[in-house]
């Protein structure tokens, strides 16, 4: 038998109007939901989401996006907000969180024994929840290890046309200036800056990848990257040509940024959302948190993933990470100024 | 054929949430926000608003040759392959830009195989794709099958008969065409080309892919570097300036040439030689191919060791859910586009007339932009809308409007008013004159509409990212997800599904479209 076309409208419209009834009636839950606002991407999160709903029957829901317009829609619907916390992969969008009065603060002994000071908002508004190296790397048959020592070092004419770097539009880049600023101040890092991009061997590049790919081609000997990505690609290929430098080890340590979290102002489950922190802080959560992107974790308790370990410690900056945030449009500024694009 | 307040009403309601958006930046510009925009104008600024004009033109030109130079060969010409080519030159539409700029740079960049392979064995050098010059490229190879699609719909409509009076006037075949096919289909070429230099002044994906700056990427700079969305605001208040400048460009040159027909027999293709059919083949190939062909072989490649650790169950939600969201927001913008046209033809009053070029300035705005400006109001005042559909479609009305209006604006142009009121003296009904008369010549224009925003919105990112419900993933979030970390290989199963799913639909449309002349 064929449908005439006005019955299969009918039917589609039905359907269709079934789907989006669905949307808006959630399925009875045991325990209120924990609402999050994520910039870290799903596959990143739900597995372990999953696994904290399995363990305290706490239903987590989450919605992603990039941190800045999570951020513009926290602040347009305020009080109306179903957000209980916002997760970002930056330090610098969490301190615009809360200095937006966007998050609230969290006294929480279980936090604080979790997680270094570094690592935290001093008005306990956001915490770090993984560690993300951004360091120099290098190709081990161009460059002995040796010559390398510090990030402003790569200013120096010795490496003219051998760097690489990923665009300053990237806000790991704002943030290792940020700290710049912070332990040298504006004029010195803008100087370190500008010889930076006097030595770049081909013009930024749109990701970390790339730069190490351009490392691995010959195309330039040393570069700054996030550790995690060098590591997912010794997952895929072992022998790839390009080796961790830990920078600054005698000096100010270095630079890390944090994927992190905090409850939002208008959190209508904080309770929730502060057991899910926490949560996060410790153990198998922290380990699985870091490992599955092969980042730092936290809390120094939690074991480190074998291949994140193989690069050797390193003394991580001292400074609070705050200060990649408060800091972040004035490194802007410099880069602006000092040509890097 | 609306009251004359009717189609007023018509015209307003479609421009309302442009109108929103546009207040917005407009208050921007009245709102103080520090010094950020003088120190983009010291710093960024020129070189950034060089790099926009320059890929604005130079994409518009690129596409607007190339789109036309294949709708007159498929259009005009017969020649093996001709009808494959006809749907399948529409296919790189369904690669989002990003995307392709992506695989461009992963197989054309110094480290890439190929070019280390040709640098060390033949000392080949080329320059590098990641410049001004790439973007360009890239853009043209994604945007031109709206040129192509708009200007074969306008060239397989035109008639028989203009062209059998060219040659009884001496003219040869190809004289004919360019004397006569070409002038009749340049409101339409005119219009796709417009829509292509406003996606080009909005393109953020691309230009960030090959880290070109442009007036977007100093807009982001702004809002994500700088914290300051007012300055962001400000900047995409320039687009909509410059979008609205060219409109009226196109809407001059359009008038300046309107040409109404009546339809007739249909055109007759012309049968090409051997050698010209092969050189025939040879173009749309080549152009096939690198458009579309090569990306896709090279997300295959990417995504083959990812197939089993990805691609299961969850796959059919999000395709499920990119079809529904693509195929009723196009439903719905070429059902607005249409009575918007429809009421323009109409003698509306000076308001309605002044505000209809507003409706179609969302294309020359930021995705991201368009989304969190609608929003911001749309939440605020109407709270019990958070997290439901309407904010979604409303939004995607706004920004792709101008993409279903364009072929059903040139569409329409080409019927002429004596033949409404003919049909009125005739003493027909307006729903009755549309369907025996109009609508078999607009079938066409009204397949190419939706063909063209269906697929724009299932590559859609920025609007259904910020308004979606919880957990409402599709292929285009899916892609994002993965790349937003630089996973390419993996994102490569999502974009492949992306681009399958826009398979279908496109050679369906493009059947009706042929059948429609």
């Amino acid at each position: 038998m064929r449908l005439g076309a006005r019955t299969r409208l009918l039917f589609t419209t039905f359907a269709a109007v079934l789907m989006f009834a669905g949307l808006r009636s959630p399925a009875a839950e045991a325990a209120e939901p924990v609402v999050v606002y994520s910039a870290r991407n799903e596959q990143l999160i739900k597995p372990i989401f999953d696994r904290f709903t399995a363990e305290t029957g706490i239903p987590v829901r989450f919605t992603t996006a990039d941190a800045a317009v999570l951020i513009e829609r926290l602040s347009a619907e305020g009080k109306n907000s179903p957000a209980d916390m916002l997760m970002t992969v930056d330090a610098g969008e969490l301190w615009n969180a809360a200095n937006r009065g966007l998050l609230r603060p969290t006294r929480s002994t279980i936090l604080e024994a979790n997680i270094p000071a570094t690592l935290r908002d001093p008005g306990n508004r956001w915490v770090g929840l993984s560690q993300r190296a951004r360091t120099i790397v290098y190709h081990p048959n161009r460059v002995d290890p040796r010559t390398l020592s510090t990030y402003e070092a790569l200013a120096d004419p010795v490496w003219r046309g051998r760097l690489c770097l990923r665009s300053s539009k990237k806000v790991y880049n704002q943030s290792l200036v940020a700290m710049m600023i912070k332990a040298r101040g504006e004029a010195a890092t803008e100087a370190t800056i500008r010889g930076w991009v006097a030595n770049l061997a081909a013009p930024a590049f749109a990701n970390d990848n790339q730069v190490m790919e351009a490392i691995a081609a010959g195309q330039c000997d040393v570069g700054i990257v996030n550790t995690y990505y060098l590591g997912r690609m010794l997952q895929k290929q072992p022998d790839f040509p390009v080796k961790v430098f830990w920078a600054n080890q005698r000096g100010d340590g270095t630079h890390v940024n944090v994927s992190g979290a905090g409850i939002t102002r208008h959190a209508r489950n904080p309770a929730g959302a502060q057991k899910l922190l926490e949560w996060l802080s410790a153990g198998e959560a922290q380990r699985l948190f870091a490992g599955s992107n092969m980042e730092y974790p936290v809390n120094p308790a939690v074991e480190i993933d074998p291949l994140v370990r193989s690069w050797g410690s390193f003394t991580p900056s001292r400074i609070n990470i705050v200060e990649a945030g408060r800091r972040q449009a004035t490194a802007v500024r410099v880069m602006d100024r000092a040509g890097w694009r | 054929m609306l009251a004359r307040w009717r189609a007023s009403l018509v015209i307003l309601l479609a421009a309302a949430p442009a109108l929103v958006v546009l207040v917005g930046l407009l208050g921007a510009w009245l709102t103080p926000a520090g010094d950020a925009l003088q120190h983009q104008w010291r710093y960024l600024l020129p070189d950034a608003s060089r790099n926009t004009l320059i890929l604005v033109i130079t994409v518009a030109a690129g596409a607007a040759l190339l789109g036309t130079a294949l709708a007159a060969l498929v259009a005009l010409c017969d020649f093996p392959g001709r009808n494959f080519f006809s749907w399948s030159l529409l296919l790189p539409l369904s690669i989002p830009g990003y995307v392709l700029a992506a695989v461009f740079a992963g197989s054309l960049d110094y480290s890439s195989p190929l070019y280390s392979w040709l640098r060390e064995q033949l000392g080949w050098q080329w320059p590098s794709i990641r410049s001004v010059g790439g973007a360009a490229l890239v853009l043209i190879l994604t945007l031109f099958p709206y040129v192509y699609l708009i200007a074969r719909v306008a060239l397989e409509s035109a008639a028989q008969r203009y062209l059998e009076a060219a040659s009884l006037l001496g003219r040869t075949r190809l004289q004919a065409t360019r004397e006569v096919l070409l002038p009749l289909a340049l409101p339409a070429i005119l219009a796709a080309t417009a829509l292509v230099a406003m996606e080009t002044l909005a393109d953020f994906g691309v230009v960030a892919a090959l880290n070109v700056d442009t007036l977007t990427t100093a807009l982001y700079r702004a809002w994500y570097g700088m914290f300051s969305l007012v300055t962001a605001q400000q900047i995409a208040g320039f687009l909509v300036i410059m979008a609205l400048l060219l409109l009226l460009l196109e809407h001059r040159a359009r008038a300046s040439l309107r040409m109404r027909e009546t339809g007739g027999v249909a055109l007759q293709r012309r049968r090409l030689n051997p050698l010209q059919a092969a050189l025939a083949m040879l173009f749309a190939g080549t152009i096939l191919g690198i458009s579309f062909l090569w990306p896709v072989g090279h997300l295959l490649a990417w995504a083959s060791s990812h197939f089993t650790a990805d691609l299961d169950a969850r796959y059919w939600g999000y395709l499920a859910r990119s079809v529904v969201l693509a195929g009723l927001g196009a439903f719905l913008i070429v059902s607005i586009s249409t009575l918007f046209v429809y009421a323009r033809r109409d003698n509306v009053s000076w308001i309605a007339r002044g505000i209809a070029p507003l409706a179609t300035a969302g294309y020359a705005i930021p995705g991201t932009v368009l989304a969190v400006g609608l929003y911001a109001p749309l939440t605020q005042a109407l709270p019990w809308l958070q997290g439901t559909l309407f904010i979604l479609f409303i939004a995607y009305i706004t920004r792709f409007f101008a993409v279903g209006h364009a072929p059903m604006a040139t569409g329409l142009a080409r019927l002429p008013i004596a033949l409404d009121e003919a049909a009125l003296l005739l003493g027909s009904r307006s729903f009755e004159r549309w369907q025996k008369i109009h609508w078999p010549m607009l079938k066409g224009s009204v397949a190419a509409a939706f063909a063209l925003t269906f697929v724009d919105l299932m590559k859609e990112l920025p609007i259904t990212l910020l308004t979606r419900p919880f957990g409402f993933e599709t292929l285009a979030i899916r892609v994002f997800e993965l790349t937003s970390e630089g996973e390419w290989e993996r994102a490569a199963v999502p974009a492949i599904a992306l681009v399958l799913a826009g398979l279908w639909p496109l050679k369906w449309l493009a059947g009706r479209m042929s059948h429609a002349t």
